[in-house]
């Protein structure tokens, strides 16, 4: 029923009108703007500098990547000190364990590099910081969006997004100094240092993330949408949650994934408010958590270059990478998406 | 008050250059751009007049008190001092970024064996101080002994209440220091016989963020350098069979207390130039009264004797107090 008013839509009808012309118009093709007679010497320089400098950026992401991942790369033919790939990943027993255990302690004797425990510790973190700043991003976006009036969403915008520019080590120190003692007192946990605690300093500083970009996402839903459904009688919470928030779906979904991923590589907050444990817990929320970001700051400056543990390191910084690049890629194809159904309707 | 301030802001500073640390942990570790200079070669040349010391964070505030008082007694000097903990310091020394480091751990044959062969040169080793590692629990916690082996239990995990040692009904808490640090590693090869931390231990970075955790939770129980010692209470340590002995000064020198050891400075080869006035000065009854002045204590005569005996005409000269 829906589906078939969809297709009968305005928008799709005068889509597929352009469509139409665009097909007719193709033989009588001109050349791109600016290529019809030649440029002066110093134009095509300075077209040519600036193409430089966007590459330049590529090239800096991928060199960056290029060199995190050869110095891990070794780990999977070296075999320093007995190390194996599957070792990092798989449960082994050690002496003074009685079964096979997941177990980061990579100073010791012998070194015990499983990063299983890491990845756990950056995903518990992350998922509750989620859990918190979802519901506050999208939240403040739709009420700012759609029903704050403009004076005070002049006031509450830039407050909102003033709090991505407070640096995580402050954040980390609050979270550190305050909540862990508000929480200990309220709750009692026997974790002072836990999960949660990291988890409500980092969502401090993902709400922005998600707030900005669903709210762009929201006020960049045209007038037209909402106006039509409110002269066909609907309420203003049926425009909201049946009109706006579907269409900015894509875009408020970026938002999420995006603060998804700044989370997963935030540092500071999580090595001074997590108690850096390696528990291998994995639906206790309550326990402290040793992340692969608290681990990398805390541990690189310590290893000798070319070591196994170094590598480990290195590894556990590529992963990083490719999630979180896997994750902005996401992110930003939603929003491309976004921006196609909004021009297309 | 003021003390506290001073620890906080000591915790901050720590927490920053482990930020700084792990920004540049790629070839060119050192974050100061001088150490490329002194250091192109196997030991700094005589005529250098900057030294770049980078090590222990338990040793971090003894080494820069020492490095005051140094610049104050020789103009144009400058040192650089930075802690990160001994791994990193000797880390540091390794790949040549720093002239001299401090641990508070003995170095093992592997980092002697990789200074010889990216250095071309053999691993000096020069004990400069004395510290007792104390063991910290909550201010209101009645336990005030503990055992070796008791230790051992609640550092593994094995014990996880205070009744079981002689304290009230409740859970312990355990906190650390972070495992590049020599204060772990020397924790975890004296007491926990080389096994494994609990997987419940959380490591903190700095003495003074252990104990700043530990006076707030009540069961709460960490390690430390003696000298950070503040709003919470020590434990006399035992070790087997033996009695239970309390970690002060008399202690530590007679060698009574089972958790005492030697704070370290590290070179490549014997130090010459502005490094070894630098050490003949850590050595010299100046140097040592700053050693006390920082709560750790000074070298035993018999210890003293093994490194080379204070010379030159800077080191009396140096003042007892650093500036202000």
């Amino acid at each position: 029923m829906n589906s078939a008013r969809a297709r009968l839509s305005p928008g799709l009808v005068r889509a597929a009108v352009d469509e139409d012309t665009r097909e007719r118009a193709r033989p009588m093709k001109r050349p791109p703007l600016g290529q019809g007679f030649k440029m002066p010497l110093s134009h095509r320089l300075a077209e040519k500098l600036i193409a430089l400098m966007a590459m330049s950026a590529i090239a800096s992401v991928a060199l960056i990547f290029i060199f995190v991942a050869k110095e891990a790369l070794p780990l999977a033919w070296e075999h320093l000190e007995g190390l194996h790939l599957a070792d990092l990943f798989l449960p082994q027993t050690w002496r003074g364990y009685h079964e096979a255990v997941y177990i980061w302690q990579p100073v010791g004797t012998p070194e015990k590099f499983n990063v299983v425990p890491l990845f756990l510790g950056s995903l518990k973190v992350t998922l509750l910081a989620m859990l918190f700043s979802v519901p506050l991003g999208v939240g403040c976006a739709i009420y700012l969006a759609l029903y704050a009036p403009r004076r005070l969403r002049e006031v509450v915008k830039p407050v909102i997004e003033l709090l991505a520019a407070v640096p995580s080590v402050v954040l980390g120190f609050f979270a550190l100094m305050v909540l862990a003692t508000w929480m200990q007192d309220a709750m009692g946990w026997h974790f002072r240092l836990n999960a949660v605690v990291a988890a409500v300093g980092l969502a401090l500083t993902i709400v922005p993330v998600i707030f900005t970009i669903s709210e762009d996402a929201l006020t960049a839903v045209p007038h037209s949408l909402s106006e039509a459904a409110l002269a066909l009688g609907a309420r203003k919470y049926q425009v909201a949650l049946r009109i706006v928030v579907p269409t900015a779906a894509p875009g408020i979904a970026a938002g999420v994934i995006l603060g998804f991923g700044r989370a997963i590589g935030e540092t500071m907050i999580v090595l001074m408010a997590s108690g850096n444990a390696a528990i291998m817990k994995p639906f206790d929320f309550t326990t402290s958590v040793r992340t692969v970001t608290a681990s990398i700051a805390a541990e690189l400056g310590e290893v000798a270059q070319g070591d196994a543990h170094w590598r480990v390191l290195f590894l556990l910084g590529a992963m990083l990478f490719a999630i979180t690049f896997a994750l902005n890629f996401v992110g930003s194809v939603a929003i491309r998406r976004l921006e196609k159904k909004l021009t297309a309707t | 008050m003021q003390l506290r301030t001073r620890r906080l802001s000591l915790f901050t500073s720590l927490l920053l250059s482990v930020a700084a640390g792990a920004c540049s942990g790629g070839h060119g570790r050192g974050d100061e751009p001088s150490a490329e200079t002194t250091t192109e070669g196997a030991s700094p040349t005589p005529q250098s007049t900057t030294l770049t010391i980078k090590g222990s964070d338990t040793m971090v505030i003894l080494a820069q008190r020492w490095a005051e008082a140094f610049m104050a007694a020789n103009p144009g000097t400058t040192l650089q001092v930075s802690g990160g903990g001994s791994g990193t310091g000797i880390a540091a020394l390794i790949n040549g970024t720093v002239d001299l480091a401090d641990a508070s751990r003995p170095m093992k044959d592997r980092e002697k064996t990789q200074i010889r062969e990216r250095r071309n040169g053999e691993a000096h080793e020069i004990p400069v101080a004395l510290d007792a590692l104390a063991v910290y629990v909550h201010d209101d916690n009645p336990v005030h002994s503990l055992t070796i082996p008791q230790l051992k239990q609640i550092f593994r995990g094995e014990v996880t209440n205070w009744n079981q040692v002689g304290g009230s009904d409740a859970a312990i808490v355990l906190y650390g220091r972070e495992n590049n640090s020599g204060t772990y590693a020397y924790f975890k090869e004296h007491v926990l016989d080389d096994l494994d931390f609990a997987q419940e231990a959380q490591s903190l970075p700095g003495t003074a963020a252990v104990i700043n955790a530990v006076s707030h939770d009540p069961g709460g129980v960490g390690y430390g350098g003696i000298a950070y010692a503040q709003g919470v209470h020590t434990v006399s340590v035992a070790a087997e069979g033996g009695q239970p002995i309390e970690p002060n000064m008399q202690n530590a020198l007679d060698g009574s207390y089972p958790l005492s050891r030697f704070l370290y400075v590290y070179s490549v080869g014997q130090p010459s130039g502005l490094a070894q006035r630098y050490v003949e000065f850590m050595l010299s009854s100046a140097g040592q009264a700053l050693v006390e002045n920082v709560g750790y204590y000074p070298l035993p005569h018999e210890g003293a004797a093994e490194v080379p005996a204070p010379s030159g005409a800077a080191a009396p000269e140096a003042p007892a107090e650093p500036a202000q």
